[in-house]
C-alpha cells in the first residue's frame, strides 16, 4: 500500500467539533427540542384548520378535547393554534434579535480590541453604561421610547445583549492579538482588514456562538415578559408572554391556557440552553 | 558570498517605557536595544547570541518594522526602511521574512497548510491561482513536504514538521533576507539538526541571506559565517565565526564559551562561571554594563562606555581592556 492510502480521513475542525458534539447525549436532546420547535413554527398552517386569531365565544375556556387539544381561551380562540403560532413569533424573536445584537456586538468589540486606546475607553464606556441598568429595565425603557410593539420589542432586546457580545469579543480579540501567528501575518506584510477577517475574526468566533444559542433562550424569556407586561406584542397577536398575561384570571377555570404556553418557553429555552451548553464544550472546552 | 551590504544597519535602538502609578505618573524606561550596529553581507548568515531579555529579538523585530519607534538607521539594499511608508513598507516584507521560534504558535490553527503557505502571495498579489498553486508545491517539495500535506491543519502535525511549514511560508516569496528568530530552539535535539540543515540547503539553493537569532552556541556555529554577540541591548563582540570561537576577547564572550557543555566526560574544563544576575535593562549598570560581572573589571570600565573597535580584520570589541 502506498504511504498516502494508509492516511487516515482528513480531520476538518468542524468535522472535530461535530464528533465532540454528538457524544454529548443532553446537547442531542437540546437541538431534537430546537429542531421540533421550528418544523412546528414552519408549518404551523398544516398543523391545525383553525386561525390563531379567530374567536368563537360560544366556546370561552374549554378543557382539552378532541376538537381542541389543548382547549380554548377566554375569547374561544384554539389554544394549540395559538401556542403553534407562538413559536413562529418567538423564534423569530430570539433568533433576529440575537442575529443583530451579535452582529453590532462583535464590530464593537473587534474594533475596541483591535485598535484599543481612546476607542477601546469610548466603547467600554459605552457598554459598562448598558450593563448598568438591569437588563428588563433597559428593555422597558427602550420598548417606552420606540412605542410598544414585537418589532420595538425585538429592538430593545438586540440593544440590550450588545454588550455581553461587545465584551466577550473584545477580550478574545486581546488575547488573540497577542498570538504569534499575528505577528507573523503582520510580517508577511498583510494589512489590518485582512488580518481582522481572516485571522483575529475566525479565531474569536467560537465564544460568541456559545454565547449567542444561549442568548437566544435569554431573548426569548424577555420577549415573553415584554408581552407579559403589555410592552411587546400587542393583542390579538399569538405570543407566547402575551398569552400567559392575558389568562392569568382564568387560572382556576382552565388551567390550561397557563400551562401550555408556559411549557412552550420553558421547552424553548431549555432546548437552546442544552444546545449552548453543549456547543461550549465542543468549541472552546476551557470555558468549562 | 558577495561583500556587498545587504543590510546595514547603524546605532540602532529601542526603549520601553512602561508608567506605574495612577495621579503621579512613573515613568520607567526600559533600554531593549542600545545603539547597536552591524551589517549583513549578501549571502552571508550572521548568528546573534545573547542570553534571553538581551534583546536580539527586539533587534529582529526592529528590523522589519513589527515594533515601531526605533531609533537609529536601517538600510536595506538602499532603502532607508526607518522611513518607508505604510504601504512601501508591506512592499519590502515580500523581501524580508521572518521564521519564527514558536512553530506551534505561530501558525494559524484555522488554516490548512496551503492556506499558510499560500496566503503571503495572495498578500503581496504575486500570480494567478493556478501559479501561486504551483508555487506551494514547489517550496513544499523544497522544505520536505508532501503534498497530502496540503489540507491538513497545523495541530496534525509534529514541531519539525510545522517549523518546515514556516519555513515553507517565509519561502513562498522568494525573499532576499529571512530574519530567523530562534527557529529550532523550540525543537527536540534530533530535530534541530534537520531544520538546520535544511536551513542551510536552501540558504544556497537560493542564495539567501540569513539573521539568524539563537542563544545556542552549538547552533550558531553551526549555521553561521560571522557571529555578533548581544549584552544588555548592546553588541559586545562581532567575529568571523571560526575566529569567535578559536579566540574570543571579549570576557562575556569567554564565558559564554565555556558554558558550553562537552560531550566528553574526562575532559576537565575551565569553565568561567559569571556571578550574579543579567542586569535589570531598566536600571542598567553605569559604564560598561557588564562590569558588574566582569572578573576583569577596571576603573574605567565603571565610568565609561566601553565603543566597539576593530582589533583585527573582522574582529570588533567593545572592552577597555582592547
Amino acid at each position: 500500500m502506498k504511504n498516502e492510502e494508509i492516511v487516515e480521513k482528513e480531520k476538518t475542525p468542524f468535522r472535530e467539533f461535530w464528533e465532540s458534539f454528538r457524544a454529548n447525549r443532553l446537547a442531542l436532546v437540546g437541538l431534537g427540542i430546537v429542531f421540533f420547535f421550528i418544523v412546528i413554527a414552519i408549518f404551523a398552517p398544516l398543523l391545525t384548520s383553525y386561525a390563531p386569531d379567530s374567536q368563537n365565544l360560544a366556546d370561552r375556556l374549554l378543557p382539552p378535547s378532541a376538537s381542541h387539544y389543548f382547549g380554548t381561551d377566554d375569547f374561544g380562540r384554539d389554544l394549540f393554534t395559538r401556542v403553534v403560532y407562538g413559536a413562529r413569533l418567538s423564534l423569530w424573536v430570539g433568533f433576529l434579535s440575537v442575529l443583530g445584537s451579535a452582529l453590532i456586538g462583535t464590530f464593537l468589540g473587534i474594533v475596541a480590541g483591535y485598535y484599543g486606546k481612546w476607542l477601546d475607553t469610548i466603547i467600554s464606556r459605552f457598554f459598562d453604561i448598558l450593563l448598568a441598568f438591569p437588563s428588563i429595565l433597559l428593555a422597558i425603557a427602550i420598548v417606552a421610547i420606540l412605542g410598544p410593539s414585537l418589532q420595538n420589542a425585538l429592538i430593545a432586546i438586540a440593544i440590550v445583549n450588545v454588550p455581553t457580545f461587545g465584551r466577550l469579543v473584545r477580550s478574545k480579540v486581546l488575547s488573540v492579538k497577542q498570538e504569534e501567528y499575528i505577528l507573523a501575518a503582520r510580517a508577511i506584510g498583510m494589512g489590518d482588514t485582512r488580518i481582522l477577517t481572516h485571522h483575529i475574526l475566525p479565531n474569536s468566533i467560537a465564544p460568541v456562538i456559545v454565547q449567542g444559542t444561549l442568548a437566544i433562550a435569554t431573548a426569548i424569556i424577555e420577549a415573553a415578559a415584554l408581552g407579559f407586561l403589555g410592552m411587546g406584542a400587542q393583542a390579538p397577536m399569538p405570543e407566547w408572554g402575551k398569552m400567559l398575561a392575558d389568562s392569568r384570571q382564568y387560572l382556576t377555570d382552565a388551567p390550561g391556557t397557563l400551562f401550555f404556553p408556559g411549557f412552550a418557553i420553558m421547552f424553548t429555552v431549555l432546548g437552546f440552553n442544552l444546545i449552548g451548553d453543549g456547543l461550549r464544550d465542543a468549541l472552546d472546552p476551557k470555558m468549562k | 558570498m558577495t561583500n556587498k551590504n545587504l543590510l546595514q544597519i547603524s546605532n540602532l535602538s529601542k526603549s520601553f517605557e512602561s508608567s506605574k502609578g495612577f495621579f503621579r505618573k512613573v515613568k520607567n524606561e526600559v533600554k531593549a536595544v542600545d545603539g547597536v550596529s552591524f551589517e549583513v553581507k549578501q549571502g552571508e548568515t550572521l548568528g546573534i547570541v545573547g542570553e534571553s531579555g538581551c534583546g536580539k529579538s527586539t533587534t529582529g523585530r526592529l528590523i522589519m518594522r513589527l515594533i515601531e519607534g526605533g531609533k537609529g538607521k536601517i538600510n536595506f539594499e538602499g532603502q532607508d526602511v526607518q522611513s518607508l511608508s505604510t504601504k512601501d513598507l508591506r512592499k519590502l516584507r515580500r523581501d524580508i521574512q521572518m521564521i519564527f521560534q514558536d512553530p506551534y504558535a505561530s501558525l494559524n490553527p484555522r488554516h490548512t497548510v496551503e492556506k499558510i503557505i499560500e496566503e503571503p502571495l495572495i498578500v503581496h498579489k504575486i500570480g494567478t491561482k493556478e501559479e501561486r498553486r504551483k508555487r506551494v508545491a514547489e517550496v513544499m517539495d523544497v522544505v520536505g513536504l508532501s503534498p497530502y500535506h496540503l489540507k491538513r491543519y497545523p495541530h496534525q502535525f509534529s514541531g519539525g514538521q510545522r517549523q518546515r511549514i514556516g519555513i515553507a511560508r517565509a519561502l513562498v516569496t522568494n525573499p532576499k533576507l529571512i530574519i530567523a528568530d530562534e527557529p529550532v530552539s523550540a525543537l527536540d535535539v534530533s530535530i534541530q539538526a534537520q531544520v538546520l540543515n535544511l536551513l542551510k540547503d536552501i540558504q544556497v539553493e537560493f542564495g539567501l541571506t540569513y539573521l539568524f537569532i539563537a542563544h545556542d552556541l552549538g547552533v550558531v556555529r553551526h549555521i553561521s559565517d560571522r557571529v555578533a554577540v548581544m549584552y544588555l541591548g548592546r553588541i559586545v563582540e562581532i567575529a568571523e565565526v571560526e575566529e569567535l570561537f578559536e579566540n574570543p576577547k571579549h570576557p562575556y564572550t569567554k564565558a559564554l564559551l565555556s558554558s558550553v557543555p562537552v560531550p566528553d566526560p574526562t575532559f576537565e574544563k575551565q569553565e568561567i562561571v559569571l556571578t550574579g544576575e543579567i542586569p535589570s535593562p531598566s536600571n542598567p549598570p553605569s559604564g560598561c554594563t557588564f562590569h558588574t560581572r566582569c572578573n576583569s573589571c577596571m576603573d574605567i570600565c565603571k565610568a565609561e562606555k566601553p565603543v566597539l573597535q576593530q582589533i583585527q580584520s573582522g574582529h570588533q570589541v567593545a572592552c577597555h581592556l582592547f
